[in-house]
């Protein structure tokens, strides 16, 4: 939006570009004001000292934070194949013609997106079959499976791990359950009707015609979704889950200094970083939308040779 | 059910802190998205940029992180006086005006331009503009999402106990602790939660069928 464009204003005269430029100044020296004072206020207490910041230099140190990360990014990844997983399951259980799936998937949909996440996790993380599963599993990974059994085992036998991936799992699942059943209830009718005319079983016409262009015209929310996922991930921190936000506590807690912890300093390396997770992921949503609003304009249908160049990935 | 009415003092105190975090939160975040939207839509360069930012960023932001930001970081900053249920109201606040925010800004789209176009030929400033007509109308659109939004924001507030703030996820670790099936907590704590979204979505359908907009 350009300010000669927009619906709310006039294009200002004279008298309203003075204001104008008065507001931007004021506005510019406000902010300026703010992040002043924030700066004087840590340098204040201490925060910007060499023994605050000295940690970050050590390799140990360095190699902890981004064992954090890639714990974060493991829990993301498992999350959001069973949360995958789960919404196409709900969503064609939601879909089905028989009340016996339906009425099943419906009520689990419904509680699970009515459901605090942090009370899932942490009811999965105190229940004891959990525990014992999880050990259980471990146990014949060690045993029976060698070399690669043990690495499993070492990397993934962790009950803290599954509480938070089976917690967003069911979370997420539920939700992206909604958003698939939503674009199949978006794909014309026609679709399913040349599918059934062509001889197609209704479990075909689901997964081969109706959920395929769910999935596409529900791309950029199915993102924005996982983007979701991705931030709950975080919650991990409160079941003592050693993702990057828990590490960087770690590593606060275990560093003294003169003027303290260094937990703004922490927090000030670790937030950049899930910010920058979380804000790819979404930037990457928002392309997917644009994109798929811009195939879908009329115009578009028929592309010139020129519309090809300026756009090659459409 | 021995587990609730043994208990009954501690869910009734765990329900009323959840309550009263959604509703300061609900208050704050309302507040401060109509001001970020305002921002967004002004005519001032600066401001508008200092908006965009500030929801990008919150939006970005998990919400355990922003918790633990503000928990540490503005007592630093010389708020020492805070207690942790403000901090709390705080974040979960600024975080969903964010969202509230985006909601709004899709809501303003739905207002007809003729409605802003005749506020301006009666001669109208981009102040009178936008509180006195556009907003309003965009904020009667927007009652469905931004009632969703809520919900969401009720839920998110159990991260709050998480940082020393007595509510239902309190409730649920006490009695944890204390040895009570895991299961049987969880199902109550769970009914609360679900009594609250319940009569939070049931209020939102009605103020939906009062608000519409009559096209």
């Amino acid at each position: 939006m350009t300010s000669g464009g927009s619906i709310l204003f006039e294009a200002p005269g004279p008298r309203g570009r003075r204001r104008n430029r008065i507001c931007s100044v004021l506005a510019v020296v406000g902010i300026a004001a703010v992040v002043g004072y924030v700066i004087v206020r840590l340098h204040d207490a201490g925060q910007f000292t060499w023994a605050m910041w000295e940690a970050f230099t050590y390799q140990g140190v360095q190699r902890r934070i981004l064992i954090g990360a890639l714990d974060t990014l493991k829990a993301f990844a498992l999350a959001v194949v069973f949360s995958l997983l789960l919404g196409v399951l709900l969503a064609t259980g939601r879909l089905s013609r028989h009340r016996v799936l339906r009425w099943p998937a419906t009520a689990l949909v419904e509680f699970f997106r009515a459901m605090p996440l942090l009370i899932m996790i942490f009811a999965l993380y105190n229940m004891g079959w959990l525990r014992s599963w999880v050990a259980a599993v471990a146990r014949f990974l060690r045993e029976h499976l060698g070399q690669a059994g043990v690495w499993l085992a070492d990397n993934f036998a962790s009950p803290t791990l599954w509480a938070l991936v089976i917690g967003i799992a069911l979370y997420n699942g539920s939700v992206q359950a909604e958003i698939l059943r939503a674009g199949a209830r978006a794909v014309p009718r026609g679709q399913t009707e040349a599918a059934y005319a062509l001889g197609m079983r209704k479990a075909q016409v689901t997964t081969t015609v109706v959920l395929p262009q769910a999935v596409r015209s529900m791309l950029p929310s199915i993102v924005g979704q996982i983007v979701v996922t991705l931030k709950d991930t975080s919650l991990g921190f409160i079941i003592t889950y050693e993702e990057l936000l828990y590490a960087g506590k770690l590593l606060a807690q275990n560093t003294a200094t003169p003027a303290g912890y260094p937990y703004i300093p922490v927090l000030l390396v670790v937030g950049p970083m899930y910010i920058g997770m979380c804000l790819a992921l979404s930037t990457f949503a928002t392309w997917l939308a644009h994109r798929g609003r811009q195939q879908r304009r009329p115009g578009l249908r028929f592309r010139s040779p020129a519309d090809h160049d300026r756009k090659p990935s459409g | 059910m021995h587990v609730l009415l043994d208990n009954l003092d501690l869910f009734r105190r765990g329900f009323v802190g959840t309550v009263a975090l959604t509703g300061l939160s609900t208050v704050l975040a309302l507040a401060l998205g109509t001001v970020l939207t305002v921002f967004r839509v002004c005519p001032v360069p600066p401001l508008r940029v200092i908006g965009a930012a500030g929801v990008t960023v919150l939006c970005n932001t998990p919400l355990t992180l922003l918790f633990f930001g503000v928990t540490l970081g503005l007592p630093m900053l010389g708020l020492s006086g805070l207690s942790y249920f403000t901090l709390a109201v705080l974040t979960l606040g600024g975080y969903t005006s964010a969202f509230v925010c985006e909601a709004l800004r899709s809501g303003i789209n739905t207002v007809d331009t003729g409605q802003a176009e005749a506020a301006r030929s009666l001669g109208m400033s981009f102040a009178q503009t936008t509180l006195l007509i556009v907003l309003p109308q965009a904020g009667r659109a927007v009652v469905p999402p931004v009632g969703s939004l809520l919900i969401t924001l009720t839920k998110n507030s159990a991260l709050a106990g998480g940082f020393s703030v007595y509510e239902l996820f309190s409730v649920e670790k006490t009695l944890a602790e204390e040895g009570y099936a895991i299961l049987t907590v969880f199902l109550w704590v769970a009914l609360a939660y679900l009594a609250l979204i319940m009569m939070i979505s049931g209020v939102f359908r009605l103020l939906e069928h009062r608000l519409a907009v009559v096209r």
